[in-house]
């Protein structure tokens, strides 16, 4: 049992620290190491943790490990999950700030993150597709994914409101599919 | 108790933050004015190294406040603080999913909200994508729209992801390799 909340620990400490950007940059790790690898989740939970992540309170990527260690271990797994995906963060930026003030400053950090965002903007392009697949499966949801992406895109809507907007026009259509088959 | 008061400033901003890291910004910005714990230049270089750091950015600027304010227990305490409402938010979230699973309602919120997500994250990739490969920065800077394409960063993007349609590789080694292309090739 012990050895079962070490290895959650580890896991998602090295998603931690392999993450660069927020949350949505997470992604394409998870998907390697949680969804592919070790079977914890499925991509479909996955929209859903990322959905329900971006409106409630704190930060997705915290918000999405405590998802994915609750649904495998209960509360403990939540937690463990949580600590471990935050402990590398509080290692490395504790040693810069103790030591490397300047660390944004250095020309060559500049470089190698103006390479890692390219790489990063290509993964999670990869890994929205994914999801894409599993989502958008019929007209009504290619409608939802189009009008989210293009008011998000364009105008600074709130994501919760875009959320609830999503799962009220997500019962609309269901129950108006199922009246339509009924009669 | 220095460290009491880290922990409930960030407690309320993991409580009042919704959507992501930089959404704890303006929580950061009335944190600076209200204890004098740090200065507005001090957050504007946190959030520069959060954002070339490994980790999420929101726990990156949580940690570094921590330090800055109490040293290195204070990087722990205010990161603990940050992450337990999310915590007990998403666990009685969780349990109410686990129960109505399979209700017919939730079925069909999720049928709509599944898109969404995939819209929103959509979205994310948009705003790399304008700041890394079709560089619409640089662009708004100096009104010339050949500067929007990096030839350099093109490539890189079309070879990232011929790698990872050709091999089953692990995502983090195309990272340090675009770091290391990044380098050599001053992006």
């Amino acid at each position: 049992m012990k050895n079962e909340y070490l290895d959650m620990f580890l896991t998602f400490a090295r998603i931690g620290g392999l993450t660069f950007g927020g949350g949505y940059a997470m992604l394409p790790i998870l998907q390697r190491e949680v969804v592919e690898k070790r079977g914890w989740t499925t991509e479909n939970e996955l929209s859903d943790y990322y959905a329900i992540g971006q409106c409630t309170p704190g930060i997705i990527a915290v918000n999405v490990a405590t998802f994915i260690g609750n649904q495998r271990k209960g509360i403990p797994g939540g937690i463990v999950a949580t600590l471990g995906v935050v402990s590398p963060s509080v290692l490395i930026i504790t040693l810069i700030a103790a030591f490397l003030q300047n660390f944004a400053d250095i020309a060559w950090v500049q470089h190698a993150f103006a390479g890692v965002r390219v790489g990063v903007c290509v993964l999670v392009f990869n890994a929205v597709s994914k999801l894409w697949k599993k989502a958008v499966i019929d007209k009504p949801t290619m409608v939802i994914f189009a009008v989210v992406l293009a008011l998000m895109v364009f105008l600074d809507i709130s994501p919760v409101l875009l959320v609830l907007a999503a799962g009220v026009a997500g019962v609309l259509v269901q129950t108006l599919r199922m009246r339509k088959a009924a009669k | 108790m220095i460290y009491l008061q880290l922990f409930w400033e960030f407690f309320k901003t993991g409580l009042f933050a919704v959507g992501g890291g930089l959404a704890t910004l303006p929580f950061l910005y009335n944190m600076s004015d209200k204890t004098g714990w740090f200065t507005y230049d001090e957050l504007a270089n946190m959030v520069a190294i959060s954002e070339s750091t490994p980790g999420p950015i929101g726990v990156n600027m949580a940690t570094y406040v921590g330090f800055t304010s109490a040293g290195p227990l204070g990087s722990v305490v205010a990161t603990l603080g940050l992450i337990m409402p999310a915590i007990v938010i998403i666990i009685i979230v969780a349990s109410f999913l686990k129960k109505f699973k399979d209700n017919q309602t939730v079925k069909n919120v999720f049928y709509g909200l599944r898109p969404a997500s995939v819209g929103m994250i959509g979205a994310a990739f948009v705003s790399v994508l304008t700041m890394s490969v079709i560089r619409l920065d640089l662009f708004r800077a100096s009104g010339n729209w050949l500067d929007m394409f990096s030839l350099k960063a093109i490539l890189l993007a079309a070879a990232v992801y011929i790698g990872t349609k050709k091999t089953k590789w692990h995502p983090a080694l195309f990272l340090l390799g675009a770091a290391v292309v990044g380098v050599i090739f001053k992006f």
